[in-house]
């Protein structure tokens, strides 16, 4: 068995050439024809990759059985003032913060001009003694820590940025306030998140 | 060499022989006995023996909604059938698929309203401690698991003998053998035969035809049945004119669980049809293209 | 992979990359210029499908992995989780599970192919053997990786399977206790398969780049039969020839492909696997998936555990000496009229297996099998060393390009071919 590679340098270049290239000098109108038998099929094989990919990225996306826990009822009733309840929404913590009225003050009094992140207390909450946001960090998503800081509100361990008793950012690093979630009372003591 | 050829050609015949003679006295060994429901006939089947060596009939075809190219749910048996599921079978059987997706428009179709409060009907254990480090109950939401009627098999076995099984994939997981050369025309185009589980179950529902042994049915491989007669004439209320006997009734919860073990089919032909066209029409212009450009080849 | 790369780069970029790895180079002269005999047929594109395969299972499967719990309890309710929750979940677990059936089609049209036209022989050998070795090896992935969805069938399909090796004496025990990692198939066996049925791929991936190599080293083989002499004549390049080619025969299987996958998913599957694994209650038949079906008929026709597993694993381990077995100087099946028939023969024992694997034991089915197991070794151990010294074959023609000017003359006497083809016929 001879090494026949060699031999395929000299085959003509037009051969090497993709689809779609002329193939020889041939009459026009056949070759109009040609070029468009060989754009209709790549063009239908571009569409046949395109379209079995897209499955392939939408399997990440999440699912009918995360989708269907989007949304929690939480009893308002548990929580005494004063006191931060913690609850799991869509994999991250929530604060449902039950305000005293001192905190209520300090979160409205404070002027807008002196806020990284200007958002009046009553744009934050439903009701006043209710103050309800994700649990996250704007900075980079650490969980801060209730009741701590100089503002009485939360503090982030993580890179130190300070939040006011309205979840308003203060002080550090992180650019935002605390996200306030889509929620709804559905009575006085209870309360839908998402 | 003449002498060889024929040597071989004879000892190929002799093999092919070999290899499909017992398939083909299987297949005609005992023609089908007529069947025991109003069903619409499908193709005969051969019968195969069983394990006990005993003999029963096998399943007739019938014709659901969701068989074919096309096929679809039919939304109003579905939620006749869940009826059905909900007031007989589900004192004994479970079915983990979540409420919410009884709400599937391609399957039973109810309201979001209808499928809150149905879930609101039922108790239902939290997965996870709350804050006093119970599981608390609480009333059912869309997005859990319809409860079953027991917390586990050993406790459904504990109090029926046998652990009726879970209905989420049931029709699936029957089958009834089909036999050479049945097995082959059930996968071609036009007379693809993918309900045998379907069948199965129907034909096993309308089964229990000796009206003094309750768990004697004319289906069920070696006849003996753990679950007694579980559907009766009259038994469930339907309240849109549908007839309300045993077979109906098998036919609308067989076609509920076909949805509960299957519940993509619908949107799965849509794609598929799309998918066939576009295929055919793609093999057809690279059929073309090649054969323009193997012209130069010769 | 095919020797010395005539490409040279157009741009002045191209020429920089090109002189530090050449690796257009190599690809242009593995699948562009690569020169492939002009008489190849049809048969000869399951190549390329199984290259297609074998990726789209790598895909689907990386992506299930995503979504599928190899746990004991979790793992049959993350399958329906699957299914009915993940988007596009039921395609893809169809695809892939479908899709494994489809490459098992694909190889067997690609061996069976490779022994009708006598692939094997020299100088094929290693590159068949590197053949045999990707056939275990995808044997091995399809094994584990239907035991994944723990129903039924994925239960006891393993607690036989590894129990064959309990048959090998004095150690044969240990060894199976060692792949459960327990007493019995269970959660460790499960973790254990399910990283194996992720990793094994890859090295087939590694296998089949062997495979492809050692093809481009010594030329694709022919339905003639005979070597390339003259590559101008006898050959035309691998783009856009064999690519087109290749790519319409793919899109007809993908056809065949997506039939299976939208409109019979459940065909080639087993009911008994949409129940749950129950350790405590063995289904009433338990049958293997259909393509190790007759390697599982020969097991069961041996009615004693070690013979009948030595005899299951020699059933294809014999393939791998076929280059040996097979004595005739001849190599494709078009000039060896009595090769043929037995050829078609071989097929009908193997359909004739897989058919009685799928049956009930009874004592016809076990006289029918143990025929059909002689029958089998028979093809390997009598038929193809005895045929090569006995038989009469036809005259070979001169070179593939006579052979093909021969046949689209429709074989008139007028062509080079002529008085060979005449007095054979």
């Amino acid at each position: 068995m001879a090494r026949p590679r060699r031999a395929s340098a000299c085959r003509p270049r037009r051969e090497e050439k993709r689809l779609g290239v002329h193939l020889s000098g041939e009459a026009t109108v056949d070759q109009s024809r040609r070029d468009f038998l060989f754009i209709a099929t790549g063009a239908a094989a571009a569409v046949a990759a395109g379209a079995t990919v897209w499955p392939l990225i939408d399997q990440m996306n999440p699912d009918a059985s995360t989708l269907a826990l989007s949304s929690t009822e939480i009893d308002l009733g548990a929580v005494p003032e004063g006191q931060i309840l913690t609850v799991k929404w869509r994999g991250k913590p929530v604060f449902v913060r039950h305000r005293t009225k001192k905190e209520i003050e300090e979160a409205q009094n404070t002027p807008l001009n002196e806020l990284r992140d200007p958002q009046s207390d009553a744009q934050r909450v439903k009701k006043p003694e209710w103050l309800i946001v994700i649990g996250v960090c704007t900075h980079l998503g650490c969980i801060p820590l209730g009741h701590q800081g100089k503002y009485d509100g939360w503090f982030c361990p993580c890179h130190g940025s300070v939040y006011d008793t309205s979840g308003r950012i203060r002080q550090g690093p992180a650019p935002a306030n605390l996200e306030v979630p889509e929620y709804a009372f559905l009575s006085d003591s209870k309360v839908r998140i998402g | 060499m003449i002498r060889l050829r024929t040597i071989a050609l004879a000892s190929a015949a002799l093999l092919g022989f070999a290899a499909f003679a017992p398939a083909g006295f299987a297949a005609n060994e005992q023609p089908s006995p007529p069947p025991a429901n109003e069903a619409k006939q499908g193709a005969s089947q051969p019968t195969p023996p069983t394990e006990a060596g005993e003999e029963q009939p096998s399943p007739t075809r019938q014709s659901w909604s969701f068989s074919g190219l096309f096929g679809t749910y039919d939304q109003a048996q579905l939620q006749r059938g869940f009826k059905v599921y909900h007031d007989v079978c589900a004192n004994c059987h479970s079915l983990s698929i979540p409420f919410r997706t009884l709400s599937d428009p391609t399957g039973p179709g109810f309201s979001d309203a209808q499928v809150k409060a149905l879930a609101a009907t039922y108790q239902v254990t939290d997965t996870e401690p709350n804050d006093k480090g119970e599981y608390a109950k609480r009333p059912g939401r869309p997005s859990d698991l319809i409860p079953g009627p027991y917390p586990n098999p050993e406790a459904a076995a504990a109090a029926l003998g046998k652990a009726p099984p879970d209905m989420s994939t049931l029709v699936k997981a029957r089958k009834y053998e089909r036999g050479f050369p049945w097995f082959i025309f059930d996968a071609l185009p036009f007379d693809q035969y993918q309900e045998v589980g379907a069948d199965y179950v129907y034909a096993v529902l309308n089964g229990y035809t000796k009206a003094d042994d309750l768990n004697w049915n004319l289906y069920y491989p070696g006849h003996k049945i753990a679950m007694p007669k579980p559907l009766s004439d009259g038994q469930v209320d339907y309240t849109d004119g549908t007839p309300t006997t045993v077979a109906q009734y098998a036919r609308d919860v067989v076609s509920f669980l076909y949805w509960a073990s299957e519940p993509t089919l619908v949107e799965r032909k849509k794609i598929g049809m799309r998918v066939m066209v576009f295929l055919i029409v793609l093999s057809a212009l690279l059929y073309f293209t090649k054969k323009r450009v193997w012209e130069k080849a010769h | 992979m095919s020797g010395t790369s005539t490409y040279v780069p157009k741009s002045a970029l191209g020429k920089w990359f090109e002189s530090r790895l050449p690796i257009i180079g190599l690809v242009h002269s593995s699948f562009v210029a690569y020169p492939t005999p002009r008489n190849l047929n049809y048969l000869w594109t399951f190549g390329a499908i199984l290259s297609f395969m074998l990726a789209a299972q790598i895909v689907t499967g990386v992506i299930l992995a995503m979504h599928y719990v190899p746990q004991a309890n979790l793992a049959f309710d993350s399958v329906e989780h699957i299914m009915r929750d993940v988007n596009y979940g039921w395609l893809l677990r169809y695809l892939h599970s479908n899709g494994a059936s489809m490459f098992f089609f694909a190889v067997y049209a690609h061996i069976f192919r490779g022994i009708y036209y006598g692939s094997y022989k020299a100088p094929r050998e290693v590159l068949w053997i590197l053949g045999v070795i990707i056939y275990l090896l995808m044997m091995a992935t399809a094994f584990m990786g239907y035991v994944l969805p723990w129903g039924q069938m994925s239960f006891w399909g393993a607690t036989v399977i590894t129990n064959l090796f309990s048959a090998i004496p004095l150690v044969g025990k240990s060894i199976a206790t060692w792949l459960w990692g327990g007493y019995a198939v269970g959660d460790p066996t499960l973790n254990r398969f399910f990283s194996l049925h992720y990793l094994l791929p890859f090295m087939i991936a590694g296998v089949v780049v062997l495979h492809v190599w050692a093809l481009h080293v010594v030329g694709q083989n022919n339905p003639d039969g005979v070597e390339v002499k003259n590559v101008a004549r006898d050959t035309v390049a691998f783009t856009p020839y064999a690519t087109l080619k290749d790519v319409f025969g793919l899109a007809v299987f993908l056809i065949v492909y997506a039939w299976f996958v939208f409109y019979i998913p459940n065909y080639l599957g087993d009911a008994d696997n949409y129940i749950k694994a129950n350790p405590l209650q063995t289904p009433a038949r338990i049958v293997p998936e259909w393509y190790l079906l007759p390697f599982y008929a020969i097991l069961r026709a041996i009615p004693n555990k070690l013979l009948g597993v030595i005899a299951l694993f020699s059933a294809i381990a014999l393939l791998a000496f076929l280059p040996w077995l097979d004595t005739s100087p001849v190599r494709s099946a078009k000039y060896r009229p009595v090769f043929r028939v037995f050829f078609w023969a071989f097929v009908a024992v193997c359909l004739g297996l897989g058919w009685l694997g799928s049956q009930e034991i009874t004592d016809a089915y076990v006289l029918a099998a143990r025929i059909l197991a002689i029958c089998y070794f028979a093809f390997f151990l009598v038929v193809l060393p005895l045929l090569g010294l006995l038989e009469t074959t036809r005259p070979l023609p001169p070179s593939i390009a006579d052979a093909v000017l021969a046949r689209t003359k429709g074989g008139s006497a007028n062509v080079a071919v002529g008085p060979a083809e005449k007095s054979a016929v």
